[in-house]
C-alpha cells in the first residue's frame, strides 16, 4: 500500500497501460507539451513520444471523433477533454457515434474509447466551466461511464476502462485531484458496473459518487460519534447502474438519502430513487431524499458558488431529517 | 521566424511604409488621432499591468493579459462606427476600453463577482464569451439580423452597420468557427472576422493549428482575407476600416489575420517559458506595436512633453482608480443566484429561493446550526 494522490493514480494508470500495450494513445488539448491543464499526462510525451501522446488543435469534436475513428481500427485512444463542459463541443460523436457503431455495425466495429474528463465545481469558473454533466452520457444505452470517488478506484477504474471494448467516460474530479488515499502496489482493474459498500452500517443508506461519496463517507463518520450508523454506497459506475447493491441496503436499513453534485430535477439521483422505489418500496420507512445542487446555473461568486453546491452540512441535514420522518412514522 | 507577407503602414522601427491600398485609408488620420491611438495602447497596457499585479495580490482570481496586443486590438475599433457591434472573447480589453467599457467592470469577470460586468446595448459590445469560439456564430447570427433590419447597403453612414467577431488563432480550428464562416459567406453577412494570430494557443503554437497561413483558412469559404502586421496600428486600423465599409455598403463579410504576438501568459495560470524561447520573446519585443507608433510621432515631432506629461499622470489616476475599485468590489448577495435563471417566473426556482430566505432567516432568528433545512 501506498498513499498517492487521485491525480497520482490517474497519472499512474495511463503510464501503465501505455507500458503494457502499444496501442494505447492519448490525444488531446495542451496533454503533451503543457502536460495536462490538471498534469495527469505529466511527463507522458516526454516518455512515450509524439507518436503516442497527440496534443491537437482545439476542436474537439474533431479528436474526439479522429479517437473513435483510431478506435474502429484497433487502437485503444484514452482522449483527454480538458473539463466535461467542453464535451458539450463532441456531443454528436460521443452519442451519435461513439455510443451507437457497434451496433450499427452489427458488431462489426468496436469502439474501445475512453474519454476522460473532469467535472466539478467549486473552482469558481463561472456557469459555463463548472457542470456536473455526467448525465447526458450515463442516459446513453451503448456508453458506459464511471466516477471514482478514491485514487484506489480512479486507478482500478482507469485500468478497466482502457481495457474495455466499449467506449467508457471516466468521470474525473477537479475537487478530488488533490485528495490522497491508500492504492495497493499492484491495482486489478475493477469491475465496471460494480457499485461498493464503502461503509457497512444498520440506520440508513447514503447512496453517492464522485465528489458525493466522499461527502457520503464523511458524513457517517461524524453521525457515527452519536451512535448513527450509515451504511455508505459509492456509485463507482453509473451506467451500468449496480441496482443490485441499492436495493439490498435499502432492503436492511429501510431509508435512504442520494447525494448529487449535479441539478436536481432529472439527476442522477432521481434514477436511484425510482430504483429504491421499484426494487425496495415495502422495506422504505421513509421517503428517499435527494442532496442536490440548486437549480441555477453554478454562480461565478465564490460565496453563491459555495451557498449553490451540496455539502457536507446538508448532506447530514439531509439524513437527520430522514432519520426524523422514519421515527415520526413509527 | 520568417514575417510572412502582410499589410504594413507602419514599420518595427516606426517608419511609415507606403501601400497602395492602404495609405490612403489613414490619409485623414492627423497627429491627434495618432496620439488618441497611443494613448489608447498606453491606458490599455497600463490596465493590463495592474490587473497581473492585481491577481498576483489574490485580488483577481485570473487574468488574461492583452499584452503585445494593443495595436491589433485598438486599430481594429477606432476604425468602428457607433452603431457596429462588436463579439469579443476574452481577452479583447482594448477594444473594450476604445469603446467606453469601464475597465474596472471588465475585471469585475476577472474578480469573479459577475458573469458579464457592462451593459453591452451602451457600448454595442457584447459580453465576453468563454467557450472557444461559440461566438463567431452569434456575431454570424446578429449580421443577419442587420441584415434582414435593411441597415446594410442604404448609402447612410450613420444606419449601415456592420459586426466584428475576435477570436484567436486557437479558434480557427474549432468547428463553430468554421461554420460562422459558411453561414456569413453563403449569406453575404455584414461581418468582420477578426483573428488576432497570436502565435500561441495556451502551449499550441500556429504551426501545429494550420497547414497553411490562417489567412488561407478564410478564402476557402470564399470570404476576402487580408493579412496584416497586428503590431501596425495603422494598418490594423485600415484594413479594418476598408472590411467595415464592404460590410456596411452590403459587400458582404471579410476575414482579417492580424498576426501579432501574445508577449504575456495565455492567463496568469500559465507559465510560457515552459514551452516557448526567451529568444522568440525578445524577437517580438523588437516589435512591440506601443514602442513603434511611439517612434512615429517623435520622428514627426508630435511626442510632445505636454502630451506625455499629461499621459503619464492619466495613467496614474486610472491605476489607482482601478485598484481602489476593484479592490472595492464584493460578491454579489447569495440570493442573487436566483434572479436570472429565467425570464419569466418559474416555480422551482421560486420555491428554492423562499427556502433560501427561510434558511438565512433562521441564523439571524436564533443562531441555528448550519445543517438546518438542509436536502432541499
Amino acid at each position: 500500500m501506498t498513499v498517492i494522490s487521485y491525480r497520482q493514480a490517474l497519472h499512474d494508470a495511463l503510464r501503465e497501460e501505455m507500458q503494457r500495450d502499444a496501442d494505447v494513445l492519448l490525444i488531446g488539448e495542451e496533454i503533451g507539451r503543457f502536460e495536462g491543464s490538471y498534469k495527469i499526462t505529466a511527463g507522458m510525451l516526454e516518455e512515450f513520444g509524439p507518436r503516442r501522446v497527440r496534443d491537437t488543435p482545439i476542436a474537439e469534436e474533431g479528436f474526439t471523433g479522429a479517437a473513435i475513428g483510431a478506435a474502429m481500427v484497433g487502437l485503444r485512444p484514452v482522449v483527454e477533454i480538458m473539463t466535461i463542459n467542453f464535451s458539450l463541443l463532441a456531443i454528436d460523436q460521443i452519442v451519435n457515434h461513439a455510443a451507437k457503431i457497434y451496433g450499427m455495425f452489427g458488431g462489426q466495429a468496436r469502439v474501445p474509447l475512453v474519454i476522460r474528463t473532469p467535472g466539478g465545481g467549486g473552482q469558481q469558473l463561472g456557469a459555463t466551466h463548472s457542470q456536473n454533466i455526467e448525465l447526458y452520457y450515463a442516459f446513453v444505452p451503448g456508453m458506459k461511464v464511471v466516477a471514482p470517488s478514491t485514487p484506489a478506484d480512479a486507478k482500478a477504474l482507469m485500468l478497466a476502462a482502457i481495457r474495455d471494448d466499449d467506449p467508457v467516460l471516466v468521470l474525473e474530479n477537479l475537487a478530488l485531484y488533490n485528495t490522497t488515499g491508500e492504492v495497493p502496489d499492484v491495482v486489478e482493474p475493477a469491475e465496471i458496473g460494480r457499485a461498493a459498500v464503502v461503509r457497512t452500517g444498520s440506520d440508513i443508506t447514503v447512496i453517492g459518487y464522485s465528489r458525493m461519496a466522499v461527502i457520503a463517507r464523511e458524513a457517517a463518520e461524524v453521525l457515527a460519534r452519536e451512535g448513527i450508523d450509515v451504511e455508505v454506497i459509492d456509485l463507482r459506475s453509473l451506467r451500468p447502474l449496480d441496482r443490485v447493491t441499492i436495493v439490498t441496503s435499502v432492503k436492511k436499513t429501510s431509508c435512504a438519502v442520494v447525494l448529487e453534485d449535479d441539478w436536481l430535477t432529472y439527476g442522477i439521483g432521481a434514477e436511484i430513487a425510482a430504483t429504491i422505489s421499484d426494487g425496495a418500496f415495502d422495506w422504505l420507512d421513509a421517503p428517499v431524499r435527494r442532496v442536490a445542487m440548486a437549480e441555477v446555473p453554478m454562480p461565478y461568486a465564490k460565496s453563491l458558488e459555495m451557498a449553490a453546491l451540496p455539502s457536507l452540512a446538508d448532506a447530514i441535514g439531509a439524513i437527520r431529517a430522514t432519520l426524523d420522518a422514519r421515527a415520526r412514522r413509527a | 521566424m520568417n514575417e510572412p507577407d502582410l499589410v504594413q503602414l507602419l514599420s518595427p522601427t516606426g517608419h511609415r511604409v507606403d501601400h497602395p491600398d492602404y495609405t490612403p485609408r489613414i490619409a485623414h488620420l492627423d497627429a491627434e488621432a495618432l496620439r488618441g491611438m497611443h494613448r489608447d495602447m498606453v491606458l490599455a497596457r497600463r490596465v493590463d499591468s495592474e490587473a497581473t499585479s492585481l491577481q498576483r495580490q489574490g485580488e483577481l482570481a485570473l487574468y488574461a493579459q492583452a499584452l503585445g496586443q494593443e495595436a491589433a486590438q485598438v486599430g481594429s475599433a477606432r476604425a468602428l462606427a457607433t452603431q457596429d457591434y462588436v463579439f469579443p472573447s476574452y481577452r479583447e480589453h482594448a477594444v473594450a476600453q476604445v469603446r467606453g467599457v469601464d475597465p474596472v467592470d471588465i475585471l469585475k469577470l476577472f474578480r469573479g463577482v459577475d458573469h458579464g460586468g457592462w451593459d453591452p446595448a451602451e457600448h454595442n459590445v457584447h459580453l465576453y464569451t468563454l467557450v472557444i469560439g461559440s461566438h463567431t456564430l452569434h456575431a454570424t447570427g446578429y449580421a443577419m439580423g442587420i441584415q434582414r433590419d435593411g441597415l446594410v447597403g442604404t448609402g447612410d453612414p450613420s444606419r449601415d452597420t456592420a459586426v466584428v467577431a475576435y477570436f484567436g488563432d486557437g479558434a480557427t480550428a474549432q468547428g463553430d468557427t468554421n461554420e460562422a464562416f459558411v453561414f456569413a459567406a453563403v449569406n453575404n453577412a455584414p461581418i468582420v472576422l477578426f483573428c488576432q494570430n497570436n502565435q500561441w494557443a495556451i502551449s499550441e503554437p500556429t504551426e501545429k493549428q494550420s497547414r497553411v497561413p490562417i489567412v488561407e483558412r478564410g478564402r476557402g469559404f470564399g470570404v476576402p482575407s487580408v493579412r496584416v502586421d497586428g503590431n501596425d496600428v495603422l494598418a490594423c486600423y485600415a484594413v479594418t476600416a476598408e472590411a467595415l465599409e464592404r460590410a456596411r455598403s452590403g459587400g458582404g463579410p471579410t476575414f482579417i489575420e492580424a498576426y501579432t504576438y501574445r508577449m504575456g501568459a495565455h492567463t496568469t495560470s500559465d507559465d510560457p517559458t515552459r514551452y516557448r524561447s526567451a529568444a522568440e520573446e525578445e524577437h517580438w519585443r523588437q516589435r512591440d506595436p506601443i514602442d513603434r507608433l511611439t517612434a512615429l510621432l517623435e520622428a514627426e515631432g508630435e511626442l510632445t512633453a505636454e502630451y506625455q506629461e499629461a499621459l503619464a499622470a492619466e495613467a496614474e489616476v486610472l491605476g489607482e482608480r482601478l485598484r481602489a475599485e476593484v479592490r472595492a468590489l464584493e460578491a454579489p448577495a447569495t440570493s442573487s443566484m436566483f434572479d436570472n435563471v429565467y425570464a419569466t417566473p418559474h416555480a422551482v426556482v421560486d420555491g428554492e429561493r423562499a427556502w433560501f430566505a427561510e434558511y438565512e432567516a433562521s441564523f439571524l432568528a436564533d443562531g441555528e446550526s448550519a445543517t438546518e433545512g438542509a436536502g432541499r
